[in-house]
């Protein structure tokens, strides 16, 4: 009796060190600090090894002169450029591969799982033979297959195939004019963007009033008529004020115009087959995962087949395909600095490649590479959890 | 790989208590561990490559076996870590080899900002080109404008900048880890040419399909002077490394070779007496046994034994001593005396 009693009013009285609460805080706070003391330590004494051993510290080396050139830079740069701006350099490349192969990877991922429950039984197969054998052969050989397939067909510069003077393919790449933009092009561009917010809001008020009243409207060919008709329209308003560089051959390569490398090329294609065929099988078992009765229900009201899979099996089916298609993206991500193994100038093979070798700023550049990686992932987490959340909630 | 080697350099440097390298502390654990750990090249014939069996020749390997010939009498006592252009540095500055010896250019730079020591010349390099005989190209001037294959992380892609840069010329690289994929590229016609030291060039050469198709062109557009490079701060091992190419280059000078090592060792020359630790210092000042020299030649041979072996006229290279002969034969090797 008298314990029970005691018990009961123990939460009133309790010491404070006896709270449960408060000692849970204490012990995380105590972790905290002990961490944060194993960190100083570990920072302290990095920095004291590498004076002891002669070796430089600190990031003054970023505003140094890099001195050597890179093969492919979104932005400007020379060799007289510094180390902080091969920095950047690399990132982009790494981000512009990563961007493109996670768009061509979820089209063919997608494309291909379906394709592998198709009721064709030659489509079917040749869906499980592509996921079967690229998911089977490591990334890198891959990578190095596609780099020598690309390059050895193609033929030299002065031989290069050509489409009407303005597109070039030889084994330096693929050559195309590029827009010179000329005075009166924002005005293009402002087009571009009202047709853009138009459509937009144009699909939601088409969604409600379908919601709302069951009144279809032709939404797709409504928003391509203003997608191209509005920038048309200011563009010749304007006077056309656009006009291309176009690539020509001078010495032993071309000059002017765009050029998409055959490093680029091979390495998003590697990448976009290898992620593809992964992606392809978490599809087929996001639909396996959508029971059967939903489609025979989607029948039963008279649905079309491919308008069953769009409204009724793909948004289901994405419920359990979008925490794998993250992971996905996360591994191509993170496999594109296989890039160095075919001269990409990715962020990997430029900066923590080139530029720590001729710095030897292994601890800095290391740490700034590795930093650049976590926050593309997390970005990429964080997107891909937003966009999860959203599905998951439209329920309705 | 690479960045294996600068991740573990990374961590070894935060978790060490403090790891000066003392002097005495490289050849103390390489007497406890029983071999020489060399850092060598992923492959380049005549300099380090390995056969099927994996016994690794070559010009540099032979400064690694002289080094172990120096400290344990024996020059098989050396094991040998492959290693790539970018991962070569961090790969001596976390202790992973003890030496390197991977025809490494000489640079201030690399002197004074990567803790590392360089322990002489046993190559006397400079830049050149490689270019398909087809292309029609005579001269480096003609290039401009040229696409190159070159390996990240040399002074090849500082050189090629420069060289441009000077003559007011453009040019695009294309850069590759490992030469295996610098010279497939070039033979797949990514690039015009293919730059590196000279040496290299001769050494990639013959591993093209039809080496015959390919020429270096003349010019020679930079100083390569390659050697051995020790982990900065032990100043023991480090003689010990310069020493013992110094040996070879007086043994060559002083007509000691494997040959007659033996015979010599009744010389009554006081040059050639000290030198195979018949008297004079011998082996004290290195802290190593008396005979370290002789031990050297025994299993080595002096330079001109390991020049000839392995890149001149008798292997498959057939690069002249050029600026690699002995000061004494119009050439720029010169080593102090032993005395
Ligand atoms: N001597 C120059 C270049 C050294 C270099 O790495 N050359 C290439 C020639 S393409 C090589 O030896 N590659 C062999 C390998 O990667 O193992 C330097 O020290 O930076």
């Amino acid at each position: 009796m008298a314990d029970e009693q005691q018990q009961e009013s123990t939460p009133a009285q309790a010491a404070l060190w006896r709270r449960p609460a408060f000692r849970a805080v204490v012990f995380q706070a105590l972790l905290v600090l002990a961490l944060c003391m194993v960190g100083y330590y570990l920072f302290t004494n990095t920095l004291h090894n590498l004076e002891e051993r002669g070796i430089s510290t600190g990031f003054g080396f970023l505003s140094l002169e890099a001195g050597f050139g890179i093969l492919q830079s979104l932005i400007e740069y020379s060799e007289t450029h510094t180390y902080g701006r091969t920095f950047f350099v690399g990132l982009l490349n790494t981000i512009l591969v990563s961007g493109l192969g996670i768009i061509l990877a979820t089209l063919i991922g997608f494309v291909m799982g379906v394709a592998r429950l198709s009721r064709n039984w030659l489509i079917a197969r040749i869906a499980t033979v592509y996921i079967e054998t690229f998911r089977n052969i490591p990334l890198l050989l891959q990578i190095m297959f596609w780099y020598f397939a690309v390059l050895q067909p193609l033929p030299r510069p002065k031989q290069s195939l050509s489409v009407g003077e303005s597109f070039f393919l030889n084994n330096r790449g693929f050559y195309l004019p590029s827009p010179v933009l000329e005075e009166g092009f924002w005005l293009v561009m402002v087009a571009i963007a009202v047709a853009i917010v138009t459509v937009v809001v144009l699909a939601r008020w088409a969604h409600r009033r379908q919601e709302a009243t069951g009144q279809q409207f032709h939404t797709v060919y409504v928003s391509l008529g203003i997608l191209i008709g509005l920038p048309l329209l200011a563009f010749l308003a304007m006077g056309m004020p656009l006009s291309w560089d176009y690539p020509a051959l001078k010495g032993f390569n071309f000059k002017g115009g765009m050029v998409i490398i055959p490093e680029l090329a091979a390495l998003l294609m590697a990448l976009s087959i290898y992620t593809g065929a992964f992606i392809a099988e978490a599809v087929r078992s996001g639909i396996l995962a959508v029971s059967h009765g939903q489609t025979e229900a989607a029948y039963s009201l008279g649905l079309r087949p491919g308008v069953t899979l769009r409204l009724v099996i793909i948004p289901q089916a994405l419920r359990v395909i979008i925490p794998q298609l993250t992971s996905q993206y996360l591994n191509l991500t993170k496999n594109s600095s296989l890039a160095t193994a075919i001269g990409y100038p990715d962020l990997v093979a430029v900066f923590a490649g080139t530029t720590l070798n001729q710095t030897g700023q292994a601890v800095e550049v290391i740490a700034m590479t590795m930093a650049v990686y976590l926050t593309i992932s997390l970005a990429i987490s964080l997107f891909m959890n937003w966009y999860n959340k959203r599905k998951q909630l439209v329920e309705r | 790989m690479k960045k294996i080697y600068a991740i573990a350099s990374a961590v070894a440097l935060a978790t060490a208590f403090s790891t000066t390298a003392q002097a005495g502390a490289t050849l103390d654990s390489v007497k406890k561990k029983g071999f020489v750990q060399c850092g060598v090249s992923t492959g380049l014939a005549g300099f380090s490559s390995a056969d099927d069996k994996g016994n690794w020749a070559g010009l540099d390997v032979d400064i690694c076996r002289a080094v172990a010939a120096a400290v344990f009498g024996s020059a098989d006592k050396v094991k040998y870590s492959p290693l790539t252009a970018k991962e070569r540095f961090t790969a001596l500055q976390s202790g992973e080899v003890d030496m390197l010896s991977r025809n490494t250019t000489w640079t201030l730079t690399r002197d004074t900002s990567l803790g590392l020591n360089f322990a002489g010349v046993n190559y006397y390099d400079g830049q050149g080109f490689l270019v398909a005989k087809d292309l029609g190209v005579k001269s480096a001037l003609e290039l401009d404008g040229a696409s190159f294959c070159i390996q990240a992380g040399t002074t090849t892609e500082l050189n090629l900048a420069d060289y441009f840069r000077a003559n007011k010329m453009s040019y695009t690289p294309i850069t590759f880890d490992k030469s295996d994929e610098t010279v497939k590229a070039f033979e797949a016609g990514r690039c015009d040419a293919l730059t590196s030291d000279q040496s290299q060039l001769y050494a990639l050469r013959i591993q093209l399909k039809d080496p015959g198709s390919a020429m270096v062109l003349p010019e020679v557009i930079s100083k390569e002077p390659l050697g051995p490079v020790v982990a900065q701060g032990d100043d023991e091992w480090f003689n010990i490394v310069r020493w013992s190419l110094h040996a070879m280059l007086n043994a060559e000078e002083l007509g000691v070779n494997s040959g007659n090592v033996a015979k010599m060792m009744e010389s009554k020359d006081p040059n050639i007496r000290r030198l195979l630790g018949l008297e004079g210092i011998k082996g004290k000042g290195l802290g190593l046994q008396d005979g370290w020299a002789a031990s050297i030649i025994k299993d080595v041979g002096n330079y001109s034994e390991a020049f000839e072996r392995n890149v001149g006229m008798s292997s498959p290279l057939k690069i002249a001593r050029g600026q690699n002969a002995l000061w004494n034969k119009g050439g720029l090797q010169y080593a102090p005396p032993i005395r």
